[in-house]
């Protein structure tokens, strides 16, 4: 009997210290700070990307809090690791809304991630900034896109393409996962709408982290042999960019042959590359660390001043976290709460500064207004802006896919619907549509 | 940006205001000022302004389209003239372009670069390629006559024929040929003419020629299309026997990286029994050690910085051996007889590692530079063979063979697989056991580390680099037969030809995954792997 | 006689143990649903999928517990099991949605409507039912390991090389379900449940009865096991994980003696995922990945090895201490958890509960010697 006396006091003990870890945090949730949930990755393998918005949302916040704070209070960040596991997002999400009881969280990467934490932040009525460019198809009352949807960066980005470079022959190479399987039903639909044949539309899938692209590369090389000027439309993924640009560069495909556009390789992930052999390749993005106005520049020195670091670069999911949290600001502001109901109501038409010398809008989707940069990559590991567009509204619920072409999304009142059927009538997704039905 | 839709008003404006006088405009305007239209208005305007500067043939020429070519050129953003920039990042200086003269009153903050598109640069190159077609240097002519052959303008036919009359190389005179044959496609040259362009270009053979003749077949004449596509076919044909061999290549590079990853694994856990799960990390800390040992080099001897490889092998290998030595002595001497227990104690060790180097180095990519004998590709036949690889296939020989040769002649060799296979008995042989295992463990972790060096010539230096190897080099490892390196070399380079040999027809995922199923399938068959061992050793 | 009263000693431990999770498996809900907030012995909200979530791991831990430590067999791609009966209970999920998806179709999830998907892929029907649903939820992950130990044990596939055959089994299917074509929703992997047999999924009364329900059936896998390595049979499998040639010599089927315990084992790892999934509301490949099931290893071998309590143990420690650290020092937490693990193996091998309890030798040598008394050619239950 000693041994389960022992195992009895030993779940007893782990139950007392659960209490006590738990506690003590629940008790302080109440303070005279306002706190912000940080939810990305710091371990795992989207510490890679993650991690430089972890310390751009602690820059924002140390900038806020020296302007004098929000609402008269201190901004305090609450920082969680959800370790590039897609579940612990959903734990980490809860946390940091129940226990730590934030205003708001800015976080995620992956559209996974998203999509695991967004049940929880709709059930938990609580708001998320999302930073990143993601293959549209969702809005929700409780989460801002800041980030590119497909219409302000792969439309614009083909359409620079079949424009300028004169391209008749698209390779869509992506790796295979839903960001690159919908961009890229939606750009065959655009580009079969715009007179691309079927056969001239090469699409390709390779799996996560895959870094043996010889076959690949030289398949394009293949493709683009063919007599059409071809280019490739990169949808690859984090880590399978450097081996890929690697062997673009030692098999010799240059820019002027069969250029590149890759909507997830920013200057973060130039970084890790020598760039003199990628020259003229592109990326489009809706800021890009090269833009020259002044508020850039501002923003650039303060992040090096902040970062101790002047060689760390600035990206486009950074301009996302930054407007993200401008218009936030904004909106508890406007609502003089935190208050996630006033919040949401007032952010809707909240316009902050962007850093390409514009303004970001909130629109009624909660998505936002952003212009289209067309980059080429440079020997520095920088972009030259060789085209910006106009300030786009982002289309969450894409024109060229069938299914989705009749949605759209309205947070205002009194419609207050993220999927409303212009062609029933009806709010998809309610059980006020199913009793229609 | 305002500024840069407006220009284009502006230029237009100008252009109806100076529209009589343009012809004089052109003709009196020195090289100053077609330097300066350089950074006048957008992309179209920059090609106008090139072309214009292209016909004045002034000896300046090229090198300022190099100099606009490498992004040296800056605008100030009000005076509109156009300077070449200098001296450091931090303090830039501005030169006249031509003369060189240095301008002091230039206020750096209001320069911006004189930007490129992919046309300009098409077009600068097209343009750099006429001017040194008849340099003296035979690279530049090549490059020149290369950018002829993917350029083909009808305008420089007359240039090519100067340029080939005098050419003795035989390689850049059968691209200029090629190039001549090309153009003559686009002329209304006669029928024999073309036939004979055909000819030349089909003879090339390569997926270029291909390229140039399923172009030409479109407007080709009626009665050249049948030879046009019987020489398209032939190439196909032979371009498809080709293939193989490529693909064999690919496998064997794929293959030789296998190898290099697995290789370190086949000591640690083939031959010493331990489940390593930190050998992967072993791999990164090579790769970042490259990157040390890279930025050392660069600030100590810039101009050695190409050979900086040459001192990351030796360096990597005596810094992963020594952390594989420590390892040992710390912790995996406590679970010899408990191999499981050395995945558990290996697997924290890993995490350790991965967290100590994204907390020192930061969790983004390090740059590790491809050197320049390491860079670019060469055709051997059909074959396009880019250096890397080839070097990082020699590279996994040479580890491969110098591993066996330490094995298998000399003393340590000898001591370590005395150890392995009767620990008693070679310790009763009065071997120092703990001091050979510590060696043994230290040789795996080493070559691991030597494997770092190579893969951070392909792959990211990140601290994930080495979880994306770790499963590979197991599969290899037991695919081959634990214990036995000539196993794991046929094993790797095996699991590399099936990969890339499955990939054109499975797509890359579904490769992976029936090379996963395969080598689970086979492992029923040969439950101790291709190279199995024999007698009471298998029972451990 | 002297065994026998062991036994009986050892029931009434686990016994007491699954009497233990039961009373939890009541208490929480209870004092989750019950109980005013201001109550120091109040449950909060959020910790109830929680402390869910750590019994379905911690039944996971046990499933490998079976295996590992009383068959012998180490299965690093356990994870696969789990995630099978997750992505079961997943596509049933994704069915109760119904019409309420966001592209409001009555058949397909939501994922296959942006994907232009046509109709529903076969292997997804059925899965509306929830019966079917539960019987897939053992039955994949059974033929599964039916299939896989069929073949593994009996080409007599020991060792390491076991291991990394089931490593490559999971990174398999870990690749597979990452295809989108394979009709799982890919990367995203199945999400945004509203339903679990008409109950709403975020409703607290469901979370309750869903952790309710994981306690129960952690007691129960309990019971089963112990059942198990306390038999004949269970006798068997120490032989089997001790002297496996010995064994069979002694005219024992030893592939079959591991084939029984892999598929139970499966078994329960599947019950496992298909309750865990609706906990944290997300089934994705990530399961698979050859990591989680290296850790489900290492949670076993914290909690202890070669018994039944230490592997829940060291599910619920191991995940509990993840969760506290990640939120502490997130920027640390690795080396925390990293250096856990190499403490445990070189300070603590026999784990926790071997440790603690400091009766490693008898429960390990006993039943070894239990075994030797008890040899008969053939036992029934291995055939």
């Amino acid at each position: 009997m000693t041994e389960v006396n022992r195992v009895l006091a030993g779940l007893g003990l782990a139950a007392a210290i659960s209490t006590g870890i738990l506690m003590p945090q629940m008790a302080v949730a109440a303070d005279d700070t306002i706190k912000v949930g940080i939810l990305h990755s710091l371990s795992g393998t989207m510490a890679i990307s993650e991690t430089t918005l972890k310390d751009t949302m602690l820059f924002l916040i140390d900038q806020q809090n020296k302007k004098g704070g929000l609402l008269g209070k201190k901004l305090e960040a609450v920082v969680v690791d959800p370790a590039s596991d897609w579940p612990t997002f959903a734990e980490k999400a809860r946390e940091l809304i129940s226990v730590d009881k934030v205003a708001a969280v800015f976080g995620c990467w992956t559209s996974s991630s998203r999509k695991s934490v967004l049940p929880v932040f709709e059930e938990l009525n609580s708001l998320l900034f999302y930073p990143v460019q993601y293959e549209g198809e969702e809005s929700s009352r409780n989460i801002i896109y800041t980030g590119a949807a497909p219409n302000q960066q792969a439309i614009p980005a083909v359409d620079y393409l079949m424009k300028t470079e004169g391209v008749k022959r698209f390779v869509l190479e992506g790796t295979d996962y839903v960001y690159p399987r919908t961009t890229n039903k939606i750009l065959e639909a655009y580009l079969e709408s715009k007179g691309i044949a079927k056969e001239d539309i090469l699409i390709n899938y390779t799996p996560f982290g895959f870094s043996d692209w010889q076959t690949e590369v030289s398949k394009i090389k293949t493709f683009g042999s063919a007599g059409k000027k071809t280019a490739v439309v990169s949808t690859i993924n984090g880590d399978a960019n450097v081996p890929f640009y690697k062997e673009l560069g030692n098999q010799g495909l240059k820019a002027t042959d069969i250029p590149v556009i890759a909507f997830s390789v920013g200057e973060e992930e130039l970084a890790g590359l020598d760039t003199k052999p990628l020259v003229g390749h592109l990326a489009a993005w809706n800021y890009f660390e090269s833009i020259d106005t002044p508020a850039n520049k501002k923003f650039i020195s303060a992040w090096h001043t902040f970062i101790k670091n002047d060689k760390r670069v600035t990206n486009d999911p950074m301009e996302a976290a930054y407007i993200g949290f401008n218009a936030w600001v904004k909106a508890v502001e406007a609502a003089g709460s935190t208050d996630t109901d006033k919040v949401i109501d007032s952010i809707v038409g909240v316009s902050v500064p962007n850093l390409s010398g514009g303004y970001a809008t909130v629109m009624p989707n909660h998505h936002i207004t952003k212009p289209v940069l067309i980059g080429e990559i440079q020997g520095n590991g920088q972009f030259d802006i060789v085209q910006q567009t106009a300030s786009v509204v982002g289309d969450e619920w894409s024109d060229f896919l069938p299914d989705s072409a009749p949605l759209i999304s309205d947070w205002r009142k009194p419609m207050a619907c993220g999927n409303f059927n212009t062609k029933t009538g009806l709010c998809g997704g309610t059980t006020k549509a199913v009793a229609a039905k | 940006m305002p500024s840069f839709r407006l220009l284009p008003i502006a230029l237009l404006l100008f252009g109806i205001c100076f529209g009589f006088a343009a012809p004089a405009f052109a003709q009196a305007s020195n090289i100053a000022d077609l330097v300066n239209a350089l950074g006048v208005g957008g992309f179209p305007e920059r090609e106008a302004a090139i072309k214009a500067l292209v016909d004045s043939h002034d000896p300046h020429v090229n090198e300022i389209l190099q100099e606009l070519n490498d992004g040296r050129l800056f605008v100030s953003s009000d005076g509109g003239r156009v300077y070449l920039q200098g001296g450091t990042a931090d303090a830039p200086t501005y030169a006249d372009p031509i003369t060189g003269a240095v301008a002091a009153d230039v206020d750096p903050d209001t320069m911006g670069k004189v930007k490129i598109n992919n046309a300009v640069r098409t077009l600068l190159s097209s343009a750099m390629s006429q001017l040194t077609l008849r340099s003296p240097d035979r690279a530049a002519r090549l490059a020149a006559a290369r950018d002829l052959l993917k350029d083909a303008d009808p305008a420089n036919l007359a240039l090519l024929d100067t340029a080939l009359a005098a050419e003795t190389d035989a390689t850049v005179k059968s691209t200029m040929e090629a190039a001549r044959a090309v153009i003559m496609l686009k002329t209304s040259a006669s029928d024999a003419d073309k036939k004979a362009a055909i000819d030349t270009i089909a003879a090339r053979g390569n997926k270029d020629a291909l390229t140039i003749l399923t172009t030409a077949l479109a407007s080709a004449p009626a009665d050249l299309k049948p030879a046009v596509q019987a020489d398209i076919d032939a190439i196909t044909r032979n371009l498809q026997v080709w293939d193989v061999a490529q693909n064999v290549w690919y496998g064997l590079s794929l293959g030789s990286v296998l190898l290099l990853a697995a290789i370190g694994l086949a000591i640690t856990f083939g031959v010493m029994g331990v489940i390593n799960m930190a050998h992967g990390e072993m791999v990164m800390l090579g790769a970042y050690t490259t990157y040390v040992v890279q930025e050392t080099v660069r600030s100590v001897a810039p101009g050695l910085l190409d050979y900086s490889l040459a001192f990351a092998v030796p360096a990597a290998f005596l810094f992963t051996a020594l952390v594989g030595v420590a390892i040992e002595r710390g912790i995996i001497r406590w679970l010899y007889g408990r191999p499981l227990e050395t995945l558990l104690a290996t697997w924290g060790l890993s995490l350790i590692l991965q967290q100590a180097i994204r907390t020192v180095f930061g969790p983004t990519n390090r740059q590790v530079i491809n050197p320049t004998w390491m860079s670019g590709s060469f055709d051997f036949g059909g074959l396009a063979i880019t250096q890397n690889r080839l070097w990082i296939v020699v590279f996994a020989i040479v580890v491969f063979v110098i591993l066996q040769l330490v094995l298998n002649r000399t003393s340590l060799g000898l001591q370590m697989r005395a150890v392995t296979q009767n620990r008693r008995m070679a310790s009763a042989m009065g071997i120092r056991t703990p001091f050979v295992d510590a060696m043994t463990f230290g040789l795996g972790s080493g070559i691991a580390g030597m494997a770092g060096v190579a893969l951070s010539q392909i792959d990211n230096v990140s601290p994930n680099l080495g979880q994306n190897y770790i499963i590979d080099s197991f599969m290899v490892v037991v695919f081959g037969g634990v214990g036995n390196l000539w196993g794991t070399l046929v094993g790797a380079l095996t699991l590399g030809v099936a990969n890339k040999f499955l990939e054109p027809y499975a797509g890359a995922v579904l490769g992976k995954i029936l090379i996963l199923v395969f080598i689970i399938l086979f492992i029923q068959r040969r439950p101790r792997g291709l190279f199995a061992l024999k007698g009471r050793a298998v029972e451990q | 006689m002297i065994t026998q009263m062991l036994f009986r000693a050892l029931d009434r431990k686990t016994a007491w143990v699954a009497l233990l999770i039961l009373i939890a498996a009541a208490a929480v809900p209870l004092a989750n649903l019950y109980l005013p907030a201001s109550n120091p012995l109040h449950v909060p909200d959020y910790a109830v999928p929680l402390f869910g979530k750590y019994l379905t791991y911690a039944m996971l831990a046990l499933a490998l517990d079976l295996v590992w430590g009383y068959c012998g067999i180490l299965s690093l791609g356990h994870g696969a099991f789990f995630a099978l009966g997750g992505y079961a209970m997943g596509m049933y999920l994704m069915r109760e949605i119904g019409p309420r998806g966001v592209y409001a179709n009555p058949i397909l999830p939501d994922f296959m409507v942006f994907l232009n998907y046509k109709a529903l892929p076969w292997y997804w029907n059925g899965f509306d039912n929830f019966w079917f649903a539960a019987l897939m939820v053992v039955l994949v992950p059974a033929a599964l390991a039916f299939a896989f130990g069929w073949f593994a044990f009996r080409s007599r596939v020991t060792g390491v090389y076991l291991s990394i055959i089931t490593q490559a089994l999971t990174y398999a299917l870990l690749l597979a379900f990452f295809r989108n074509d394979m009709g799982f929703g890919g990367n995203n992997g199945l999400t945004d449940f509203k339903d679990i047999l008409g109950a709403n999924i975020q409703a607290g009364t469901t979370r309750a009865a869903l952790f309710a329900a994981s306690g129960i059936a952690l007691a129960l896998a309990l019971l089963v096991c112990s059942m198990i390595v306390n038999s004949k049979l269970g006798k068997v499998m120490v032989a089997v994980r001790d002297a496996e040639s010995r064994t069979r010599f002694l005219g024992y089927r030893v592939e079959n003696v591991k084939l029984f315990a892999f598929v139970v084992s499966a078994v329960i790892a599947g019950i496992a995922g298909a309750l865990y999934v609706p906990q944290v509301g997300i089934i994705n490949p990530s399961e698979f990945e050859p990591a989680n099931s290296i850790e489900i290893v290492i949670w076993t071998a914290v909690g202890g090895r070669g018994t039944l309590i230490g592997p829940i143990i060291g599910g619920i420690l191991v995940n509990f201490g993840k969760s506290i650290f990640t939120g502490w020092l997130p920027d640390y937490w690795l080396f925390a958890l990293g250096g856990l693990f190499v403490f445990v193996t070189l300070f603590l091998p026999k784990g926790i509960v071997g440790t603690v309890t400091g009766l490693w030798v008898s429960t390990r040598r006993r039943p070894v010697v239990a075994a030797a008394e008890v040899l008969q050619p053939e036992p029934e239950a291995a055939e």
